[in-house]
């Protein structure tokens, strides 16, 4: 009696289980701020779309970059939505591994021409979008207006490499742990690589020639490294080589820095006084150039895009275009603020006059976006599109090796001139390996 | 007595067990020594050729496999040292007498609960960092410039945060060691007249020279494949400083991508921890038959 009572419940409540979760979406993304608030926002897409339940998976950007890099070269499909960076978007559109996203782009209410041009046409691939950008960055300057009020600076809307040399050095104390300038170096293509590679872009440097020799051996690259190793030493704060994102935007926010170069969707983190010690301090400005046309920022989105092959590709969809649209911008404004909404995206955020005023970055980083071309990145010509990072297959692994020796000239274990051999030593063998030059 | 039925027939139930043991073991090692000769590169499908002995030949001319396996011995080695050294200090240490014996032990074994990946962040984040952290509080109060120790002595400083793991684990076994020593053996020859320092030399080390093999063929397993602690505090670098096998390996697989590059690194790591392990048996293990 009791074991068939318990059997029938067992049943009933299986078949009931089954009944209520129409279709569950595993989502996997990065553990950056605007994506925990996204997190944290699903319950209105919930009640917009019954029947679509939704699974999380939330990672630090280099696990999850591992994991979902596996997950869709071995097809295994664990993922119906997956956080991708715009350097992933056209090297896996052209491959076939995403479902092109048609629906969206043919939408009207979503609204696909309002997105910011740089930012779609890097993720786009023959006419196709491949993925939905969540949030767009570029880099910029920001600095302490306190510092520079102190040392009798003042800092120009567009200021060059010497300037900004000069003025850390003047502002750095290192008695009272104030240091200059805070800059990546942490080894790693999308961490020390990315702000080095846009840095020699300014220098006239690049990756390869027309002919995918590297050009680690030519004085451009030399200058570059030279002129970041000497600087931070003088006016950068110890344990520099270990330092990413996450750390330089601690010792900012705690008061240690006197300028940082990064990228500007830590601006609102900057000057949220919940956050921030310097919050009511910090001014803006571009990324730094030598006169020579290049500006030393680059251009970086993360997207959500669906497997090729997916089978929920529907409720997925439904997904990304409402954490992608205007009305999700809305959305995050009523509840946390206009300053806090994902940045980068929408033209029409930056015309929107709430905006404008709640956001003192928001002219600062649209230009930024604006002043990058991933399709023309260099001073001289190059065979590759992508301003921080090289777009193909292969530069995950070259860049963080080379991103290794970098770091270790940083942290003196090696000279800049033995750095450089190694990174073009390994960039040959890599190249080499690889077959290249490809027709 | 076993008779030939009952034995084919314990036999024959063991086999499914055996067979599964052996497939468990065979298959993984088969598909990397595959892999290991194919262009396979996770990010161009459609591409795998075979190539023969390419993978080796780039993993083994790479500049970095010779500082990754300089890295590798001299963990070993630096953590072998101070735990089986550290290790006997403790032990004679927690032997004596003392008030609170107990709690004392515990706390001197706790570390070796503690997960690696924990242990390492807490070191490199309250310990090592050069801006917040305490040895760098602690200089500065004293009036020195603070160490940057994950990017000027990378290596020591992986040694030292592992060496710290394993330490509870040899202080362990050699206090068992010292335990199962004779109190009137030590009388005796405190009788004739023998001071601590011999004692010490010709009864109670040689008394521990079983568990100092044990601590020592264990720890060289684990310690030819430490990982954890590298990728969490100074993920390989800067440079090659403190890129061990391991490391280079995953750097290959999950980096790069390239599972034939990863696979002939998997190979030669596996062949080079035999050696090891042969050498190890044939130099030491004879402590344990007697």
């Amino acid at each position: 009696m009791t074991l068939r009572t318990i059997l029938l419940g067992a049943v009933s409540a299986l078949a009931f289980s089954g009944a209520a979760s129409a279709e569950t979406l595993t989502i996997a993304t990065v553990n950056n701020g605007d994506m925990i608030r996204m997190q944290k926002l699903t319950d209105d897409f919930k009640a917009k779309n019954p029947g679509i339940d939704l699974e999380w998976v939330t990672l630090e950007e280099n696990v999850l970059r591992q994991r979902v890099t596996t997950d869709i070269a071995t097809k295994s499909g664990q993922y119906d939505v997956m956080t991708i960076g715009i350097y992933e978007t056209p090297i896996w559109g052209k491959q076939g591994w995403l479902a092109p996203l048609d629906k969206l782009t043919s939408d009207a209410k979503y609204d696909a021409n309002d997105l910011l041009p740089p930012i779609r046409s890097g993720l786009t691939v023959d006419g196709k979008l491949y993925a939905a950008p969540f949030y767009g960055e570029s880099s910029m300057v920001m600095y302490r207006k306190d510092l520079f009020d102190k040392a009798g600076l003042k800092m120009p809307d567009a200021p060059t490499w010497d300037f900004i040399a000069d003025a850390a050095r003047k502002i750095t104390d290192k008695g009272s742990e104030t240091y200059g300038i805070c800059l990546r170096g942490k080894a790693g293509w999308g961490e020390n690589m990315a702000f080095l590679t846009a840095t020699a872009n300014s220098f006239g440097a690049r990756w390869f020639d027309e002919n995918w020799k590297p050009q680690f051996d030519q004085p451009e690259w030399k200058n570059t490294l030279e002129f970041y190793v000497k600087l931070m030493k003088d006016a950068g704060p110890p344990g520099a080589s270990s330092n990413g994102f996450n750390e330089n935007l601690a010792l900012f926010q705690t008061g240690k820095c006197g300028m940082w170069i990064d990228a500007t969707v830590a601006a609102s983190f900057v000057t949220n006084p919940k956050e921030s010690k310097v919050a009511d301090q910090v001014g803006f400005a571009l990324a730094p150039d030598n006169g020579l046309g290049k500006r030393g920022n680059w251009l970086w989105s993360w997207n959500l895009a669906i497997p090729a092959g997916s089978k929920k590709v529907e409720a997925a969809e439904k997904f990304i275009a409402w954490a992608t649209s205007k009305d999700y911008l809305n959305l995050v404004a009523e509840k946390e603020g206009w300053a806090n909404v994902p940045p980068g995206t929408r033209t029409s955020l930056y015309q929107n006059p709430e905006y404008q005023k709640a956001a003192a970055f928001a002219k600062m980083t649209l230009d930024s976006i604006n002043a990058a071309d991933p399709k023309k990145p260099t001073v001289k010509p190059v065979p590759y599109e992508g301003v921080q990072y090289v777009a193909i297959p292969e530069f995950q692994g070259i860049g963080t090796a080379v991103g290794q020796q970098f770091s270790a000239a940083l942290a003196g274990q090696v000279s800049v001139d033995q750095a450089l051999k190694n990174a073009q030593q390994l960039t040959e063998r890599e190249m080499a390996k690889a077959g290249y030059p490809k027709k | 007595m076993a008779t030939t039925h009952t034995r084919s027939a314990a036999r024959l139930m063991m086999a499914p067990s055996v067979i599964l043991l052996f497939a468990w073991m065979i298959v993984p090692l088969g598909m990397t020594i595959y892999f290991s000769f194919l262009r396979y590169n996770l990010l161009m499908p459609g591409m795998e050729e075979f190539t023969g002995f390419l993978n080796y030949q780039f993993f083994l001319s790479d500049p970095a496999f010779f500082a990754a396996l300089t890295n590798t011995l001299l963990l070993v080695l630096g953590v072998l040292l101070i735990t089986v050294i550290g290790g006997i200090a403790f032990a004679l240490l927690l032997d004596q007498p003392m008030f609170g014996q107990g709690i004392v032990r515990i706390l001197v074994i706790a570390p070796f609960f503690v997960m690696p990946t924990v242990s390492a962040l807490v070191w490199k984040n309250m310990f090592m960092n050069p801006v917040n952290g305490l040895f760098a509080w602690i200089a500065r109060s004293l009036g020195f410039a603070p160490i940057d120790f994950l990017a000027t002595i990378p290596l020591l400083s992986v040694i030292i945060i592992v060496a710290w793991q394993w330490l509870p684990f040899a202080t362990l076994i050699m206090l068992t060691a010292l335990q199962s020593l004779d109190e009137e053996q030590k009388e005796a020859a405190e009788m004739d007249g023998a001071g601590f320092v011999s004692r010490f030399i010709y009864i109670v080390l040689p008394h521990m020279a079983r568990a100092m093999t044990v601590v020592i063929l264990i720890e060289t397993i684990f310690l030819l494949s430490v990982f954890a602690e590298i990728l969490v505090t100074t993920n390989g670098g800067p440079g090659t400083e403190s890129t061990n096998l391991t490391y280079l390996v995953y750097a290959q697989a999950l980096l790069q991508f390239d599972i034939g590059g990863a696979s002939a690194g998997g190979i030669v790591a596996v062949i080079l921890a035999n050696i090891v392990a042969i050498f190890l048996v044939r130099l030491i293990g004879k402590n344990l038959e007697a």
